[in-house]
């Protein structure tokens, strides 16, 4: 028998929770188009989930100042913003919450353990999810028709950066550190993959975390077998003063990573040790795009410098916009029905998705750390 | 108020009726006024409770500081992803899975209270610390040599909880009424949380629970009094670590997706904040402290929306001030009530020692630790 | 061998980080029994307070050197610790002094979220690079690197802990601190002033963490308001390997966790067959804090025992 006392307690705290629900009325707005951008706002990625959002507000505002007109009707597009934290479980929270804004798309989320729980969620409402930034190969694996990205997966990058470094770089004795992220330890499986098929030979595997600032020790351990070329599959943070440690330690190979490091973050905490490096990023370079200055300009005149994903999260909102011209509503089944023939010019490149919602054979381009800037290298395929 | 509360407390059954029916129309309450989202927000509340009574059995009765906890939930989360998603090509039914779960994660309780049981205070605190982390960072890197876990990449694709045919993955149909996946989650961990309630109670006023009382009370008085004061920890251990593991296993059948990162230090943390805040040992204030702490960051959310609709528009990013005013809700609380909101009957004593023997009381017990 | 000598190098630099911050961790526990949760955010105000007063430095003194800048940063940097911890105390931590030991626990977690928080509002949400100005002389030994500023630290860890030794054993404030630790109740009796001699502790430990938090900042050559977090957390660890409440225990304790952590990752796949890599460095670290704890049940240098949860 349960005391009388402790129900009374749980009682009370009921009706607290029956009287709140009551106070909340849904409002729904008639021309506005709600659209939902989910990325950590808070803990350590804050700066780069920031800067997804960015991406898509510029992009937001620009179609509104330009007037969209959907079925012979003027509407305008609203952004909701949310912050999943980096962490599944309040992913799936904010996802619910989004559906039950009535929002008829969502730009994210930005993190693969983020974007892949709450997918699940947009699939069973019926709403496309278009992630700026999630690469793990799983997304769009798990044969979900509303799932969409604008970037080139891991299994894309890693297998031309691969290709790159044995290729182009000439490396013949490769060592790869990852940090254990679902980002990090995907890019570096498909470059130790690629890698080896194109004949490298893979001398040392070392792990760190998403964390870490000492890498001494697995730097030096990887000194011991003397590479030619270190691959990092992780983030700015890391990569930073992996640089610095790097060259302190004596180690002469070069280092390579992806998307994660190619920004000015990474220029900034690597400081002089930067020079050098090289780090590629999925599309083609911005500043060599149609308009790509110009969005940059654009961006940086209202948000400051661009981090890493803004371009894929404005091309994300675009690519959207141009499935729902197509279908000529948001209405979220019709716009799903068209964005398979999605065709834009974005300022990350071309965005056309293929059969699974991956990029069109994603390009990648490469650069290197001069002078305090990236310098492209080449693009590849 | 003070009237319904007092007509209540005369009649115990009328209350529990009455409390009954509440639990069974919330979800249909908040689902209409606040949304789905906040359904699910309820179903992450139920689970917290669990965590949290299972955490309390631990820290609230026998006094033991664990700061590795989420460690349990892990392990019944990934037993479920192993013994039912296509990870092995493995599909059981989640009867048979969730009490394997929680069989596993009550296996490693004892594990983990074995070598612990010399330590005290603060030092079995870092070292339950480390085991969770030394589970997390397991459950992180086996991918290879061989793929148990998927590594960081996660596990995906989980089977939903299914009754007798029925999916609670999907929504359903009953008499032209719709019910969303996430009601009937609810139930279903409504119904555990009642199990877990019941089962808790029923050990405090054990024979079992007035041992850990004894051992939280004086370690030395209680051996003394012939309390077999291993058997009884490690008790403590598994029991609290299969309610551990019964929360993992919903929850990889809640969320259908579980990677390592949901398993961190933080939940650890937030679970003993709950205790703590609620009052320790306490069963309503473990609940009250769960709920709060599961409600408050969500409902903070709003603040956004309240900004525009009261000055037009966003003048404080919530986001940025949402943990912030967490932080300030930990501090103030403790401050103001630091037995907790709803102290248990046994520690408010202590606290309002206001006659000399407590007050004496409470001295030695300092000079003890001291 | 000179592989080995390099690992031993980094494992005693990171020792000397992790020293550093568990040093004030110690005397806050030494004393007060309350492990300080927002001692690791104490360090990371300290780096960022640093690192605003040398971006504002460089800027009115560009022709200033490097190493008097920096000076100029920990100048700022420690006071403004020290205050931030003494409030921190008298806000968080002093009302509950005679509550159940897990209250002020809580109190130190949402100290320590309220913190970050504010950080990141000050300072943003990015990461704050570290600017090049300190000297990068660099040696060899036995075939292994060392820049200067790595000496720096390990020298640095060792002084300031036999200061605080000095300063416990041999003053009078040291002797109120012991009489403190031993019995609050006692020590009151014998005119101490208990909230002082509290106050003076948390006070001298946060003037420790603004210093380490510089030197985090400045080896890393970079600052976050996050990096509290890990590091103290890593800090307490040391802290309690040693035998929390020891001073020469906290060194100790760091010391052999930074070694640990930088063998670990350095041999943990030679040893194991390759089986266990990198990845398994803190569990290495744990594994090994588990044991010695199970041996050893107070740390390696620890005497006294928390009895209650």
């Amino acid at each position: 028998m349960i005391h009388a006392k402790y129900s009374l307690s749980a009682l009370a705290l009921a009706l607290v929770f029956a009287a709140s629900g009551c106070s909340q009325k849904p409002d729904e707005g008639g021309d506005v188009i709600k659209i939902g951008s989910v990325a950590p706002l808070t803990g350590p990625q804050t700066h780069i989930g920031k800067d997804n959002e960015n991406g898509a507000r510029l992009a937001v505002d620009e179609i509104n100042a330009k007037g969209l007109e959907l079925g012979g009707k003027k509407v305008k597009l609203e952004l909701l913003g949310e912050d999943d934290q980096a962490e599944p479980k309040t992913a799936t929270i904010v996802a619910q919450k989004l559906v039950d804004a009535g929002v008829v798309a969502v730009i994210g989320h930005l993190n693969s353990g983020t974007t892949i729980p709450a997918s699940k969620i947009y699939h069973d409402a019926g709403i496309p999810q278009i992630s700026p930034s999630a690469t793990a190969v799983a997304y769009t694996a798990q044969g979900y028709k509303t799932a969409y990205r604008v970037m080139a997966n891991d299994a894309q990058q890693g297998k031309a950066l691969g290709q790159y470094a044995v290729g182009k770089m000439g490396a013949r004795k490769i060592a790869i550190i990852d940090d254990r992220t679902a980002y990090g330890q995907g890019l570096a499986d498909e470059f130790e993959k690629a890698a080896k098929a194109a004949g490298g030979e893979v001398v040392a595997r070392e792990f760190t975390n998403d964390k870490a600032t000492d890498f001494t020790a697995i730097l030096t351990s990887i000194k011991g077998k003397a590479p030619d070329l270190v691959f990092f599959g992780g983030m700015d943070p890391q990569g930073g003063p992996m640089a610095q440690q790097l060259k302190r330690l004596g180690l002469s190979a070069r280092l390579l990573g992806g998307d994660g490091l190619q920004n000015v973050n990474f220029l900034k905490l690597a400081g002089a040790d930067a020079e050098g490096v090289v780090a590629s990023s999925p599309g083609l370079p911005i500043d060599s795009m149609p308009g790509g200055p110009d969005f940059r300009k654009r961006f940086e005149s209202k948000y400051g410098v661009i981090q890493v994903y803004a371009p894929y999260s404005y091309d994300a909102v675009y690519a959207l916009v141009d499935a729902m011209k197509r279908a000529n509503s948001a209405e979220p089944a019709k716009v799903l029905a068209e964005l398979p023939k999605v065709d834009i010019q974005g300022v990350s490149g071309p965005v056309k998705f293929d059969a699974k919602g991956d990029t069109m054979d994603g390009a990648v381009t490469v650069y290197e750390a001069k002078g305090g800037t990236w310098q492209v290298l080449e693009t590849v395929k | 108020m003070q009237a319904v509360h007092k007509y209540l407390g005369a009649r115990p059954r009328l209350t529990l009726v009455l409390l009954a029916a509440l639990l069974v129309i919330l979800p249909f309450v908040v689902g209409a006024g606040l949304g789905n989202s906040w359904v699910r927000v309820l179903d992450f509340v139920l689970l917290y409770v669990l965590l949290a009574l299972g955490l309390n059995i631990v820290v609230g009765y026998a006094g033991l500081l664990d700061l590795g906890y989420i460690a349990f939930y892990a392990l019944g989360a990934y037993l479920y992803a192993w013994l039912a998603s296509p990870h092995f090509g493995l599909h059981l039914p989640f009867w048979a899975v969730l009490p394997l779960g929680a069989a596993l994660a009550g296996m490693f309780g004892v594990l983990l209270g074995a070598p612990t049981l010399r330590l005290r205070g603060d030092y079995l605190a870092i070292v339950t610390l480390g085991f969770g982390e030394i589970i997390r960072i397991f459950m992180n890197n086996l991918n290879a040599p061989f793929n148990l876990t998927n590594g960081p990449q996660g596990m995906n694709l989980i089977d939903p909880v299914s009754i007798g045919g029925v999916s609670l993955g999907r929504s359903l149909r009953v008499f032209g009424f719709t019910l969303p996946s996430t009601y009937l989650y609810y139930y279903l961990f409504l119904a555990a949380t009642l199990l877990v309630i019941v089962i808790a109670m029923r050990l405090q006023d054990s024979r079992i629970g007035r041992a850990w009382a004894a051992l939280r009370e004086d370690e030395v008085a209680a051996a003394a009094m012939g309390i077999n004061t291993r058997n009884v920890k490690l008790l403590a251990f598994a029991m609290g670590a299969t309610f551990g593991g019964l929360a993992g296993g919903l929850f990889a059948a809640f969320q259908g997706f579980i990677s390592p990162e949901s398993f961190n230090l933080w939940e650890s943390i937030l679970v003993l904040c709950m205790i703590v805040l609620g009052g320790m040992g306490n069963i309503p204030g473990v609940i009250l402290g769960a709920v709060l702490l599961t409600v408050i960051p969500e409902a903070l959310r709003y603040l956004g929306d309240l900004q525009r609709a009261t000055l037009g528009h966003v003048v404080v990013d919530p986001a940025d001030l949402r943990m912030l005013l967490f932080g300030v809700a930990l501090v103030a609380m403790m401050l103001f009530r630091p037995a907790g909101l709803l102290p248990s009957r046994q520690r408010k004593r202590e606290f309002s020692a206001q006659d000399g023997v407590a007050e004496q009381e409470q001295a030695d017990l300092y000079d003890a630790r001291a | 061998m000179d592989i080995f000598t390099q690992q031993l190098i980094n494992g005693l630099v990171l020792g000397s980080i992790y020293a550093l911050v568990a040093l004030g961790y110690t005397m806050v526990y030494g004393i007060l029994e309350l492990i300080n949760f927002a001692h690791g955010e104490v360090t990371m105000i300290g780096a960022m307070v640093a690192l605003t007063v040398i971006g504002v430095l460089m800027g009115v003194a560009p022709d200033l050197p490097g190493l008097m800048v920096v000076f100029g940063g920990l100048l700022i940097a420690i006071p403004a610790c020290m205050a931030l911890a003494f409030g921190i105390e008298k806000i968080a931590y002093r009302p509950l002094r005679r509550a159940p030991r897990l209250a002020p626990l809580i109190t130190a977690i949402g100290v320590s979220i309220i913190l970050q928080n504010l950080a990141m509002l000050v300072w943003g949400r990015q990461y704050v690079s570290f600017p090049p100005i300190l000297p990068r002389g660099q040696h060899e030994i036995l075939g292994a690197h060392i820049t200067d500023l790595q000496i720096f630290i390990v020298v640095l860890s060792f002084s300031l802990m036999a200061g605080l030794w000095l300063l416990v054993e041999r003053t009078r404030l040291g002797r109120a601190m012991r009489a403190t630790a031993q019995s609050r109740e006692v020590a009151e009796l014998m005119g101490v002033n208990v909230d002082r001699v509290i106050s003076a502790t948390f006070v001298i430990g946060a003037a420790i963490a603004a210093i380490a938090g510089v030197m985090v900042s400045a080896y890393y050559g970079l600052a976050h308001y996050y990096m509290g977090f890990m590091l103290g957390l890593k800090a307490f660890s040391a802290a309690v390997l040693g035998g929390i409440g020891n001073i020469a225990g906290a060194m100790l304790g760091g010391l052999l966790l930074g070694v640990i952590e930088a063998l670990g990752a350095g041999y943990i796949g030679d040893i194991t067959g390759g089986f266990l890599g990198s990845h398994y460095q803190d569990v290495f670290a744990f594994f090994v804090l588990i044991l010695v704890l199970v041996f050893r049940p107070s740390g390696l240098l620890g005497e006294r025992v928390a009895s209650r949860a």
